[in-house]
């Protein structure tokens, strides 16, 4: 078994240019990209890391986007991207960059919406939502897989599934459009039921995606007992 | 001075000359209303259910229940907003009460202040930030009541730095001899958080 993270949180990084070593498609929208950093320093499952784009006459655009990979992948980190179609920055991310390309980036930054190995730990997550969540259930899985984390993870259809072939046991999917053929589990919204699945009733909960989601998703923990003080959200914005 | 160019990017979303000076360093131009909160939504019951109070190092602690506090001088304020996760809104209009009238009644004697809120958020300013009319407690956006995902129904506005300082939900400002972190202060993000300096972060 691996360390837990010991370290706190310190002042972030300096902007640096890290170099896209991989590359791996996750649905038909949304690509990961591994960066490798010259100047890596270990994250808390959660954070994030700013991403600026410079054109030739000094133009610039930046965003932030959630790290999906360990801190114990180190010497970089992972972005899962979604592609949004009138998109400025993932747009350049899924049309422009190819493996070998440099990017621009710092952090970690923010250390509220970071799991800290609390237990139990209820994820929530919408669409694009479940990438710092899975930072969170890949790094407790290496570090304390003993310790009780559930993901519930809502997604539209079959080919909105990011990280398919790592949602194990310990993942409850349901699907809001369209499940695959054959599918037993959920279907619809995140509910009561599919809640009481997980077995986690309190504690701490983690839930993120689009603003929506995140109100809804929230208002049904409360509504089934969890403590509105241990319930940390991260929203992506208007969209989703 | 910028010495890394993006392979291959143009860039999509420019500002319109006439606006470029308004748009601090790093941000874009976003038409929706956003809504970022670090946790749940709190309910804070019906419109005359809250109450604002002003205390701590004060010459005269205040507590303003709904019904006083629409009794003071509201103003429209016309202002742009901008949120530390990169966007930038043009052109809003709230109408809320100025922070001088508030203070001049409590008289601070700290330079300080911590705004808390309902739900347990904090966030820390100067209290030289809170003067001269750049700071409000607003209750209307757009000629409605504020809604409850923006902070209503009251919130505190300081428009000149970036958006976590506008405490939502807001219950009420402790004056301070010293300064203190708030919530997103103690989380990585900056002390003061000035959008033309871009001062996003710890170290910015
Ligand atoms: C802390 C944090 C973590 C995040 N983590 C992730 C993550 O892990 N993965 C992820 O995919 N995203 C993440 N996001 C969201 C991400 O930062 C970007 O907001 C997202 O990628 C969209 O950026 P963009 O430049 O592609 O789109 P933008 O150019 O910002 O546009 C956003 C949307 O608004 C619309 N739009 C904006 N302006 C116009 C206009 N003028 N005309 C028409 N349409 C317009 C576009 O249709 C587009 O869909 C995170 C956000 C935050 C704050």
């Amino acid at each position: 078994m691996e360390r837990l993270t010991t370290f706190a949180p310190r002042a972030p990084g300096r902007w640096q240019i890290g170099t896209v070593s991989a590359i791996r498609r996750e649905t038909p929208r949304v690509k990961t990209f591994r960066i490798e950093l010259p100047m890596w320093m270990p994250h808390l499952p959660g954070q994030h890391y700013d991403v600026r784009l410079t054109a030739l006459d000094g133009y610039t655009a930046q965003r932030s986007y959630s790290v999906a990979s360990s801190p114990l992948d180190e010497g970089g980190v992972e972005l899962t991207i979604d592609r949004l179609d009138e998109g400025e920055v993932s747009t350049y991310f899924h049309d422009v960059v190819v493996e070998g390309d440099q990017v621009e980036v710092r952090g970690p930054f923010a250390s509220y919406f970071v799991w800290r190995g609390e237990s139990p730990a209820l994820l929530v997550g919408g669409g694009s939502g479940v990438v710092p969540l899975m930072a969170m259930l890949r790094h407790k899985r290496r570090t304390t897989p003993g310790s009780t984390m559930r993901l519930v993870y809502s997604v539209r259809t079959v080919e909105d599934v990011i990280y398919a072939d790592e949602l194990d046991g310990d993942a409850l999917l349901t699907y809001t459009r369209e499940a695959p053929d054959g599918w037993t589990g959920h279907t619809g919204r995140i509910d009561a039921d599919l809640v009481a699945t997980t077995g986690i009733s309190s504690g701490t909960a983690f839930v993120c995606g689009s603003n929506a989601f995140v109100e809804a998703a929230t208002e049904l923990l409360v509504d089934v007992g969890f403590d509105a003080g241990a319930i940390r959200t991260e929203r992506f914005g208007p969209t989703g | 001075m910028a010495t890394f160019f993006s392979r291959g990017f143009g860039g999509r979303r420019r500002v319109a000359e006439e606006y470029a000076d308004r748009l601090p360093p790093g941000q874009y131009v976003e038409t929706g209303f956003p809504v970022l909160t670090a946790g749940v939504t709190p309910r804070i019951g019906d419109d005359d259910d809250w109450a604002l109070t002003v205390d701590g190092m004060v010459a005269e602690p205040r507590s303003w229940t709904a019904g006083q506090f629409r009794a003071l001088p509201f103003e429209a304020i016309h202002t742009d907003l901008h949120c530390v996760t990169k966007w930038s809104k043009f052109d809003t209009t709230f109408r809320g009460v100025s922070l001088d009238v508030l203070l001049d009644e409590v008289e601070p004697l700290g330079a300080f202040a911590m705004a808390h809120s309902h739900g347990g958020y904090t966030t820390n300013l100067p209290v030289e930030d809170l003067v001269d009319g750049r700071a409000w407690i607003v209750t209307e956006f757009e000629g409605e009541p504020l809604p409850r995902a923006h902070g209503g129904p009251v919130r505190l506005l300081v428009p000149h730095l970036y958006l976590w300082k506008s405490a939502k939900w807001v219950a009420g400002l402790r004056i301070m001899d010293h300064d203190e972190p708030g919530f997103w202060e103690a989380n990585g993000y900056h002390n003061r958080g000035d959008p033309w300096r871009e001062e996003r972060y710890w170290n910015d």
